[in-house]
């Protein structure tokens, strides 16, 4: 599993405050803007960056990140795309955590192995795919610790305790916790539901706990941190991206997750 | 008479056709489907489930279909006899409503009280919306803006019958996005509402599910057929878009050896342009719809779109099954243009009075060719899975253009 990702929520938990993962499409508005948003998120306060990589049928996905998904497509945005934008963040003195958020068929497409190397050697920390849970994840799971990888389950309101249980044994980085019923960006978080998630699961490991899905606002993750490890903000940060000229687009997008930031601080 | 091969029973406990199947999808979907896979095998094995089940497709559907002997068509074929099996004169005018009536049964006994569906042609939406009529269950059906377009009169239906209808504007606004839409409205009210799934595909246990209540045509098929002519057909003959009807046909013969099966499936402009739906011809195993199969995709994994004159077939992927029987080569499967199925959809009609739909009109013109072929004593079954009202305006504009 990565260290990278271990010291970043050390750092958050000796700071006395939740960590924060933006979320950001590559190629949204295009690649030229994701290299220079990324950044801006590193100095705004993110503590870990999850880069999405967009798929042609992204299920958990509401119309915010549909849209900018579809957009990425449009631009010719591919998993080697992906690898090229982490090499070049890091190449640039990125030092952030980044994880890919992507879906299972472009990945089976370029190959689970090479993905695997290829994603570490580009300095990827982990990988998050909405819709491969723990029963289609044998294969994967072994070549990311092959290489060094965490892979980060999805657990959901409607998990039984059997589920939470093989997800979190299954677990390296971090657990994500899914704070709605529903896709992205739609509804707001479930808070006392989730609430009542992130203590289950935290019987069946001590890793970080992150809730995601519906935080859009700095009260929103304010809320989040008073319970949980990470706040995980996408669709309201995309939006942000969208709204307005891609030239300030990091400017933006930097203001927007400094904002948030200032929401994770614990008491 | 030759043989049998008993072949195991699939899917196995994973939800797999070999390779194939499985259940890639997000977690907030995998309690329900575990749910739904006992649910289900518990109704499979409950006398009580099974016998309603039974008088409603005899009562409400009106089965068993016809098998009908086609004389007209085997004349002016030469070759094969050709049979018939009459999913078109069925309630609602297509297989659809077999798994619709079933599935909603399950849905009853999991307590589940809205129903979602998608459908493509319309048939599947229809029968699901039906059923929900008759049940006086909630119906919201998720169709695409294209599919609306071109199959106007089934949408009328479904607003008769009380269901609501939800464009879909994303994607290729067809079939495929309309499944998207689906999942993303289960995943949002999961604890409320099933998911009945029109075809043999998505996460497991739908396309054991699907198959299983269609499989009502390959049984009533392979008796009908040994009581009319007292032997087996020398081949099966269906068309396959995700593959229900297919399937159904397809299992009630499965472990007879000498039985040919055929799968029909859209070559739309033909297989060597960008625009077509032949998933086995064209594509490669991967994931769509929380399955492992074949599927239409670029080099990158983002999945393309289909295309095919009918609605029904109009889909990038491929039921699990179906894939595992085409690479254990149990199954063929053969590509049929738009042209050619059009050519399908006036010889039924002009020889036997009987209005195919496009779906089946694609298998009919296979047959066009491969039963001239044919010894004079070799019997081929073919499934008609629904009756072509619902694709008149689309024939007559098709059919000026080409004039």
């Amino acid at each position: 599993m990565s260290e990278r990702l271990n010291s970043a929520f050390q750092r958050a938990r000796d700071e006395r405050r939740a960590a924060l993962i933006p979320f950001v499409t590559i190629g949204y508005p295009s690649v030229e803007a994701t290299l220079k948003i990324v950044p801006e998120l590193e100095a705004a306060g993110a503590d870990v960056i999850e880069l999405g990589i967009p798929f042609s049928d992204p299920l958990a996905e509401g119309p915010t990140i549909q849209k900018s998904s579809q957009h990425a497509l449009e631009l010719g945005v591919s998993s080697e795309t992906a690898i090229t934008v982490a090499r070049e963040l890091r190449n640039a003195g990125v030092t952030v955590p980044m994880v890919f958020m992507g879906y299972y068929n472009p990945i089976l497409s370029y190959g689970v192995e090479r993905y695997c190397k290829d994603s570490a050697e580009a300095g990827i920390d982990g990988f998050i795919i909405p819709d491969l849970p723990t029963e289609e994840n044998t294969e994967l799971k072994a070549l990311t610790e092959k290489y060094g990888l965490s892979l980060i389950p999805l657990v959901a309101l409607t998990s039984p305790d059997r589920r939470l249980e093989e997800a979190c044994a299954n677990a390296s980085g971090f657990i994500y916790c899914v704070g709605v019923l529903g896709v992205t960006g739609v509804a707001e978080t479930a808070f006392d539901r989730v609430h009542g998630l992130v203590d289950e699961v935290r019987r069946h490991t001590s890793l970080p706990v992150g809730v995601g899905f519906g935080i859009r606002a700095p009260d929103d993750v304010r809320k989040v941190s008073a319970f949980a490890d990470a706040a995980i903000v996408g669709s309201a940060l995309v939006d942000v991206i969208g709204a307005g000229p891609e030239e300030t687009s990091a400017e933006r997008a930097g203001a927007f997750v400094r904002e948030l930031a200032a929401g994770t601080r614990v008491g | 008479m030759s043989g049998t091969t008993t072949r195991p029973t699939l899917p196995d406990s994973r939800g797999r056709f070999g390779d194939y199947g499985g259940r890639f999808v997000p977690e907030t979907l995998m309690a329900a489907l575990e749910e739904l896979e006992l649910e289900y095998k518990s109704a499979r094995s409950d006398p009580a489930f099974v016998a309603e089940l039974d008088d409603l497709l005899a009562n409400y559907v009106g089965r068993p279909s016809p098998l009908y002997f086609a004389s007209n068509l085997t004349r002016e074929l030469g070759g094969a006899q050709i049979y018939i099996k009459r999913e078109d004169i069925i309630h609602t005018g297509a297989h659809k409503i077999n798994n619709a009536v079933g599935q909603a049964l399950l849905a009853r006994r999991l307590g589940k009280k809205r129903i979602i569906a998608e459908t493509g042609a319309g048939q599947h939406g229809v029968a699901t919306a039906t059923v929900c009529a008759m049940f006086g269950m909630e119906c919201v059906v998720y169709m695409g803006e294209e599919d609306i377009r071109r199959q106007a009169p089934n949408v009328r239906r479904m607003e008769i019958l009380g269901a609501t209808v939800e464009t879909v504007t994303s994607g290729s606004r067809t079939l495929k996005d309309a499944i998207n839409e689906t999942i993303r409205d289960w995943v949002t009210n999961i604890e409320t509402s099933h998911y009945i799934i029109g075809s043999v595909v998505g996460p497991h246990p739908y396309p054991m599910i699907v198959r299983d209540f269609q499989s009502v045509i390959g049984r009533e098929s392979r008796s009908q057929i040994l009581e009319t002519t007292g032997r087996l057909p020398d081949y099966a003959i269906a068309c396959v878009g995700g593959g229900s009807n297919a399937i159904g046909l397809f299992s009630g013969f499965i472990d007879d050896d000498s039985v040919r099966l055929i799968g029909i499936e859209a070559a739309g402009a033909g297989v060597d342009t960008a625009e077509h739906a032949a998933t086995m011809t064209k594509g490669r195993p991967g994931v769509l719809h929380g399955a492992m199969s074949y599927l239409l995709q670029d080099e990158h994994g983002q999945v393309q779109e289909a295309h095919s004159i009918s609605a029904g077939l109009d889909y990038p992927g491929v039921g699990p099954e179906h894939s595992y029987l085409r690479d254990t080569e149990r199954a063929q499967y053969v590509a049929i243009t738009d042209s050619q199925a059009l050519e399908g959809f006036q010889l039924l009609s002009r020889t036997e009075g009987i209005i195919p739909a496009l779906e089946p009109s694609h298998a009919l013109s296979y047959l066009s060719d491969f039963a001239p072929t044919l010894d004079p004593d070799s019997i081929v079954l073919l499934l008609l899975s629904g009756r072509g009202d619902k694709d008149l305006d689309t024939v007559i504009d098709a059919l000026d253009n080409v004039s």
